[in-house]
């Protein structure tokens, strides 16, 4: 099974040379720690920053360089900011390659909730719509089930909506899947879990083809 | 030289009354316009209605005029650090429109742009797609969003000059550009406010034909939210 990091390990692999690439606050963000040696990525902020860097030196916080969890950071060599309007143009136009971001239900026919517990948690969509709308490769990292232990890869979302058939691969403490036209197709094993306690915490539709490789992280 | 810089905040205000709408740049606490806020809360001008992205925090930025119950209606995208907004909210006492956040920036940049509506694929399939007109554009929908408007745009810039240039800085840029000339009447405060003739036109941000008032600021606070360091090895 894996840990938070775990998931950010993995889903770190699916980085490519060139990407241009937007994390959502959670889990997401901690993919910037596991960039493979020998490419180049940038991290855009949506608050207005491309080409993110790491937390500041104490000290050297500055309040007006932020990224979108409200944290201080840093820029690296070739940073730019920019207005809300030309960030969401980036993410809109399809400019950013690359979408990670967390989730509190996804169904199998990749549609994603992660913004409103109606009644409980009402703190807005932020950009999230804007991203999952746009989007052309969405990856979400969550846990495989929630801390009810219900499953969260579900037939259909029962919370409200962020996005619909947007999601195309979601990793979790259990899995790497990919969302195809039948369903959740289960691509890989996290390091010692079995199929059968991934079909067992899966809810929604689980393909299964031949024999499933336990992943290298 | 169209000459639009005011001497004080109070001269920047006038002509604020309540049940106005207002916009205010800023993403969290990062670029807001921190004079105007107070100015508000000082006049106790009632029944806002405010645009702005997020609603600040319990005891700064727009919680100011939240604990003063001056806001009868929020339309932002996020809006998770603030207590007693999500009591009023939940009460019942504020009315909150949640929009996405792109789609916020993007009904700024139309009112200043003029244009009435845009469609964007934010929201289709969603709650926010609700009573709102869709259309399919090659192969993909998408949802109509009208044009913000607005009677006041309040924004925060780093350097502006008497004829209302202004230089954002950083992320404190965010949406305050995008509100400029958004509103019937665009106030800027800045950090440090100069001569005409000492900004390089090269560098302007905003041109001031978009800002019809520009002030010096006093006292920015720049409060952090989440203060994230890393340690000297």
């Amino acid at each position: 099974m894996l840990d938070k990091n775990g998931i950010a390990k993995r889903i770190a692999k699916e980085l490519q040379d060139g990407y241009y690439v937007n994390l959502g606050i959670g889990i997401p963000t901690l993919v910037a720690n596991y960039v493979p040696e020998g490419i180049a990525v940038e991290f855009q902020s949506e608050n207005g920053v491309l080409g993110m860097g790491q937390f500041p030196f104490e000290g050297e916080e500055d309040a007006d360089i932020i990224n979108a969890g409200k944290q201080t950071i840093t820029t690296l060599p070739g940073a730019s900011f920019f207005d809300s309007a030309t960030s969401f143009g980036m993410i809109r136009g399809q400019h950013v390659d690359l979408t990670i971001l967390g989730a509190m239900e996804v169904s199998e026919t990749g549609d994603i909730a992660n913004w409103k517990i109606p009644g409980k948690m009402v703190k807005g969509m932020g950009g999230a719509m804007d991203l999952v709308a746009s989007a052309e490769n969405i990856i979400v990292a969550m846990m495989h089930t929630n801390r009810a232990g219900e499953s969260k890869l579900l037939k259909t979302c029962s919370l409200p909506l962020t996005g619909v058939r947007c999601v195309k691969r979601i990793v979790t403490n259990l899995a790497l899947l990919e969302v195809t036209e039948n369903g959740f197709k289960l691509l890989e094993r996290a390091p010692g879990v079995t199929v059968e306690e991934i079909e067992d915490a899966t809810e929604g539709n689980l393909l299964i083809e031949g024999e499933i490789p336990e992943m290298h992280i | 030289m169209i000459q639009k810089t005011v001497d004080n905040v109070s001269d920047a205000l006038s002509g604020v009354t309540d049940t106005m709408t207002l916009m205010l740049g800023g993403f969290g606490l990062c670029g807001i316009p921190e004079n105007a806020i107070k100015e508000l809360v000082r006049l106790n001008i009632k029944e806002l209605t405010c645009i702005s992205n997020n609603a600040g925090v319990d005891d700064f930025g727009l919680g100011l005029l939240l604990q003063k119950k001056q806001i009868k209606k929020m339309i932002s995208s996020y809006v998770g650090e603030n207590e007693e907004f999500e009591r009023q909210m939940l009460s019942g006492e504020l009315d909150v429109e949640l929009i996405p956040q792109g789609t916020l920036a993007e009904r700024c940049r139309a009112a200043q742009g003029g244009f009435p509506a845009f469609y964007t694929p934010a929201g289709y399939g969603t709650e926010v797609a609700d009573g709102k007109e869709t259309r399919e554009f090659n192969g993909k929908m998408y949802i109509l969003e009208e044009a913000f408007k607005a009677d006041f745009a309040f924004v925060k810039a780093w350097k502006g000059d008497e004829a209302g240039n202004l230089i954002f800085k950083g992320t404190a840029r965010n949406f305050n550009p995008c509100m400029c000339g958004a509103a019937k009447i665009t106030v800027a405060e800045v950090e440090e406010l100069v001569p005409a003739g000492e900004l390089d036109p090269n560098t302007i941000h905003i041109p001031g034909i978009f800002v019809q008032r520009i002030f010096q600021g006093e006292r920015y606070e720049k409060r952090i939210e989440q203060r994230t360091v890393r340690k000297k090895i």
